[in-house]
Order: structure tokens, then sequence, then C-alpha cells
């Protein structure tokens, strides 16, 4: 087909709108938010102390560092949905949670330990952790996916990876509820671990589906 | 240049609120360029230059349905050569050559008119033929015959936005086959 004639009929489908990719990857988590909610209240449920938690600034310090993870994570990965752009000038955004942790770590270690760093490190649910992560993470993946594909990103095992990125603080927000380990070291070393597996997935799948 | 990148980013504005003579102005405009950027790819690459209008066709595909990514207060050109390097690159890989494209070579492109050696685009052409009946004829009918979406509506005793349902999944999905191929 020649040229001129192709531009003829995309010239006459002009009229055509395609919704924007913030609200078609809305739409998406807003679809797949309940099937990762409902994971949790089956496998897991919040955890039954959770009153007398909410008083301990640790425990609430989990959800800013989740919540700060995805927003983030959802900020770069529209940015990175256009085409012309790349992660420079926005990846420091994802260092927000990681400077919080680092934070919070700090803050632990000036107070007296109630138990042995070593203790808390390695907590109690660490093997939940690893597993509840990331699975309740998958729908949210899959929703980030195909919001992501209604945008144009050109490097797309980086956009995948940050949809990763984006599914994993969604998940991590709603296991941390669940989770009776608050100390920070433990969040640095088991959510991070979990986060990082949901990226890489995000990363290998996004390379496939992300193309355009 | 600059004159050029703000009649473009003119043109996509005017296209984006409703005005198709407008888009089409623009998609004239800069098909030479993205000929000249092809051409240049695919010589460096050590591939026949006379296989750049599929190249040209599969950018304007894609340029055509990610429209939508474009910020209309940003300038139009780096989108539209960030769409173009892509698809170059993804041809070259294609082709079985891993090559390094360089955004200026659209930027610094001088047009390039269809040379007489160029060999005529047949990707776009094969796959219109494994669309479904109803999408290839529509895309047939206003591309090959041009004829407008009501004409095309009353040949085929169809209402007129089941043509243009038709014309937009027809030309989603020739991109989405050429990009799978």
């Amino acid at each position: 087909m020649e040229t001129d004639r192709l531009i003829r009929a995309l010239a006459a489908d002009n009229a055509h709108r395609s919704p924007p990719v913030g609200f078609v990857l809305t739409l998406a988590l807003l679809a797949a938010a309940p099937v990762s909610m409902a994971i949790f209240f089956a496998e897991l449920g919040v955890r039954p102390d959770v009153m007398t938690a909410m008083r301990n600034p640790f425990f609430d310090l989990k959800f800013l560092v989740t919540l700060a993870l995805a927003i983030s994570a959802i900020a770069v990965s529209l940015h990175l949905s256009r085409p012309e752009t790349s992660l420079h000038g926005w990846a420091w955004l994802l260092l927000i949670p990681a400077g919080l942790l680092v934070a919070g770590i700090a803050g632990e270690m000036m107070m007296p330990a109630r138990l042995p760093m070593m203790t808390r490190l390695v907590g109690s649910n660490s093997r939940v952790c690893l597993m509840a992560i990331p699975l309740m993470s998958l729908p949210l993946l899959a929703a980030s996916l195909i919001g992501l594909r209604q945008g144009a990103p050109t490097r797309p095992a980086i956009a995948g990876a940050i949809a990763g990125l984006l599914s994993a603080g969604l998940a991590a927000t709603l296991y941390a509820s669940h989770c009776t380990d608050d100390s920070p070291l433990f969040v640095a070393v088991w959510y991070t671990i979990a986060t990082a597996l949901v990226s890489a997935i995000g990363a290998l799948a996004g390379s496939r589906v992300l193309r355009f | 240049m600059r004159e050029r990148d703000e009649e473009w980013t003119d043109l996509m504005r005017s296209a984006i609120s409703g005005d198709s003579a407008a888009y089409h102005r623009l998609l004239k405009a800069v098909a030479p360029v993205l000929r000249a950027a092809a051409r240049r790819g695919l010589a460096r690459a050590g591939q026949p230059v006379d296989q750049s209008e599929d190249i040209v066709q599969d950018i304007l595909l894609a340029v055509h349905l990610k429209r939508h990514t474009w910020d209309a207060n940003a300038p139009f050109a780096p989108w539209l050569f960030a769409i173009a390097r892509n698809k170059l690159i993804d041809a070259l890989r294609r082709r079985g050559r891993r090559v390094f494209v360089n955004i200026d070579d659209f930027a610094e492109t001088i047009p390039s008119e269809p040379a007489a050696e160029t060999v005529p685009a047949s990707e776009v052409a094969a796959q219109l033929q494994s669309l479904p009946a109803r999408q290839r004829d529509v895309v047939q009918s206003i591309a090959v015959d041009s004829a407008s979406i009501k004409d095309t509506a009353a040949k085929f005793a169809m209402s007129e936005g089941a043509v243009r349902v038709a014309l937009h999944r027809g030309l989603a999905s020739l991109t989405a086959r050429l990009r799978e191929q």
C-alpha cells in the first residue's frame, strides 16, 4: 500500500480518541484491588492487636514506606508511559521510601532496644512476607501492565519493573496490617526482597507486553 | 528546523482538537523526514535502503495509535522522533541487526521524497489481507479507493459509527500484527 493511502486512512480515523494512560491505569487497579484484598482476607487478615499496634510509630512507618513506594512508582510509570521521557530526573522519587526506611532504622537504633538486632531483623514472619507480598502483587501487576500498555514506553523492561514496584507497594500496604514484625530492619530486609522479586517479574513481563 | 517543529506542533494541536485536515497535512509533512531517517538507519545497518517504506508506515501507525500520549503543551518533534527511533530499532532488529540509532538522525534529517528505487511497502498490504473481512473492506475502501466514511457506510450498508469502529479496529489490529510478525 502506498504511504499516502495509509495516511488517508489514519486521517479518517482522527475522530477516535483513546483514553489517557492514567485513566486506564486507575480503572485497572480499581478492578484488581478487590482480588488482592480477597487473597488478604482469606489467607491473612488484619492482626488482632491492631488497635494497640497503631500507637507504635514503627507500625505506622510501615504504611508510610509502602504507600510512598506505591505513589512514587505510579508517578514514575505515568511519566515513562510517554515515549520521549526517561528515568533521568525522576528516579530520585523512588528513593523517598528508601529514605523513610533509613530514617526509621536510625530512629529505632537510638531507642533502648527491647530485642536484639538480629531478632528484630529475622522476625517471625519472613516466610509469610516473602510469599504474601508477591502473591497479592500479581493481580495488581497485571492491572498496572494493562494500564501502561495504553501508553508508549520506549523502555518496556524498565517500565515493567516500575509497574512491579507499584504493585508491590500496594500489596505490601495490605500485608503490613497483618504482619506483627514492625521493626524497620525487618521491613528493610524482607519487604525489599519481596519487592525486588515482583519488580523482576514486572521487568520480564514488561519487556514482552509493553512493546508497542 | 525550529519553524518546522513549531508548525508540526500547531498542526498536531489542531488535529487533537478534531481538525482532520490538519492531521492529514501533518502526516504528509512528517513522512518524508521519517523516510530519510529510515533510509539512513537501513544504510548504517548494511541493509538495502529500498525497504524504508515499510518502516515509515510502521512508524505512522504507531504515531496514530499512541498520539494520546503526546502532551499538547510539549513540542511535537521530540515525541515523534522518540516513537520513530523506537520503531526503527525494532525494524532493524527484526532484520537481525543490532544497531544504535541516534535521535539526531531524525532531528537533523533532510526530507526525502519517495525515490525511484524504493520498493513499494508490502507489509501493511499483506497484513491487511489477514484482517477480518469487515475491517479489511472498510480500511481498503477508505485508504485504497479514497472513499469517505459516509460513502463507505453507504457502500457496505453500515452505519457511519460502525464504519468508524471498523476502521479504528482495523488499524489497531494491523499494528498488532506488524508487531507480532
